[in-house]
């Protein structure tokens, strides 16, 4: 008996902004789904693209990676660079046909644990109509790191 | 111009301006015509220069048992010369401690290599010494590529097409081995703790590796095209690096290897990128 799809979302956040915001969010008591994984590092400049490579490895229906505004990092320029990056990181994922609607940029600082909700219940409704990231979990079938795609469910069911 | 080159290789030799002289050595006919390590003046005549010279040969200036011959002289073609550029912008060899043999080039290949159809340097910019005139004008603006008819299909065709070649891949790392830009003494796919990329040559591990490598040249790769041609399995793995190379001309007017004055596009910033698809 399968349960109705609930998505796995993986967001990598900055320490210093979005990952402060989320906190915000917590502490007003703002509802968010609890689709959300989220995973802290020290700054944008620091998410390494084979970190959302690995997400959808295992088994992320969508992936966020968030951090302070333009002119805000805590390091001068993390975001600046980070940015360039993703540029560039979408367009060979568009490339290779992997599905750009499934990760998503913002800039959330720590003062807006509103928008973070509204993100999040944004991802999690868009990713909810998507459906289950089946293309890459394909091809990780039969793998260790595959088995986890699973646990949404399992969890959901509980 | 082999003679010419061969003149040349022997008087640096002998001078003892370079200890060894990296060029292209003899093959059988048809056959690609395989590196070759002079390192005495006499051995000058295994030299060779003819339109089956493919190999960029600037991969062996970062090789540790390269560097330990000494100061190297490299036989270049205008467009592997372009790796010397970025190499040099990324604090990778001494040009001053360089000797560099430009050769004029007409292209490679019967037929001749897709590369060489909009070739715009035929005639080496940096070198040494040129060897050979330029008998044709540069190459016109190049024609609807395999990239254009990647890119026409729709994501999910391209997801397709992607699983397909990549099921051929058996993770023998000859892409990353002819690359001239890939010179990491550790490379990350050979780092176990933790592992980034799945080492078995899976769909996953090939996804993953392939990713990997082509945004690890984003806006480094030249388009030499060796990656494509090294592959046992033939797989179009350029096609990634010419993605990324329009994509990288397009938001930052950027072409890598071409001025080595210009800003190299990583490790450095502006506040005016476009944030079109940040929240």
């Amino acid at each position: 008996m399968t349960a109705a799809f609930e998505p796995k979302i993986i967001a990598y956040v900055c320490n210093w902004c979005t990952y402060l915001g989320a906190d915000l969010a917590g502490t007003n008591r703002l509802e968010y789904a609890p689709n959300v994984r989220i995973l802290r590092l020290p700054c944008t400049g620091r998410i390494d693209f084979n970190l959302i490579v690995k997400a959808f490895e295992m088994g992320a229906d969508a992936v966020l990676v968030s951090g302070c505004h333009p002119g805000d990092c805590h390091y001068t320029a993390g975001n600046f660079h980070a940015r360039r990056r993703w540029m560039l990181f979408r367009r060979l994922l568009e490339a290779l046909g992997i599905e750009t609607e499934r990760v998503h940029f913002t800039w959330i600082s720590a003062a807006e644990g509103k928008k973070w909700q509204q993100v999040i219940g944004e991802i999690t409704e868009k990713t909810r109509q998507m459906g289950p990231y089946e293309a890459y979990r394909e091809l990780c079938v039969g793998q260790a790191s595959a088995c986890l795609a699973g646990s949404v469910e399992s969890e959901a069911a509980e | 111009m082999t003679q010419r080159l061969r003149e040349t290789a022997r008087r640096l030799l002998q001078e003892g301006k370079v200890q060894v002289v990296i060029g292209y050595g003899p093959s059988k006919p048809g056959a690609a015509a395989p590196p070759v390590l002079i390192t005495r003046p006499e051995d000058a005549d295994k030299l060779e220069w003819n339109g089956r010279c493919f190999a960029n040969l600037a991969v062996y200036l970062t090789r540790k048992e390269v560097k330990a011959l000494g100061k190297a002289a490299v036989v270049v073609k205008g467009c592997d010369e372009k790796a010397l550029v970025v190499l040099e912008k990324e604090s990778q060899i001494d040009r001053a401690a360089l000797s560099v043999i430009g050769m004029v080039c007409e292209g490679v290949g019967t037929p001749r290599a897709a590369k060489c159809a909009s070739c715009q340097v035929r005639v080496p910019r940096f070198a040494d010494e040129v060897i050979g005139e330029a008998a044709q004008p540069a190459a016109a603006a190049p024609g609807p590529n395999g990239l254009d008819r990647l890119m026409a299909k729709s994501p999910a065709e391209r997801w397709a097409f992607w699983k397909t070649e990549f099921a051929r891949c058996v993770k023998c790392y000859a892409c990353r081995q002819v690359c001239p830009l890939c010179y990491c003494e550790r490379c990350i796919a050979d780092k176990n703790r933790p592992v980034v990329i799945d080492t078995s040559a899976t769909p996953k591990g090939n996804f993953a590796w392939h990713i990997t490598r082509a945004f690890h040249l984003a806006a480094r790769c030249i388009g030499c095209g060796e990656c494509t041609r090294a592959c046992p399995a033939g797989i179009p793995l350029g096609l990634l690096n010419q993605a990324l190379a329009q994509a990288t001309e397009e938001d930052f007017g950027y072409r890598p290897g071409m001025d080595p004055q210009a800003e190299p596009v990583f490790g450095s910033w502006s506040p005016a990128d476009k944030e079109d698809f940040i929240r």
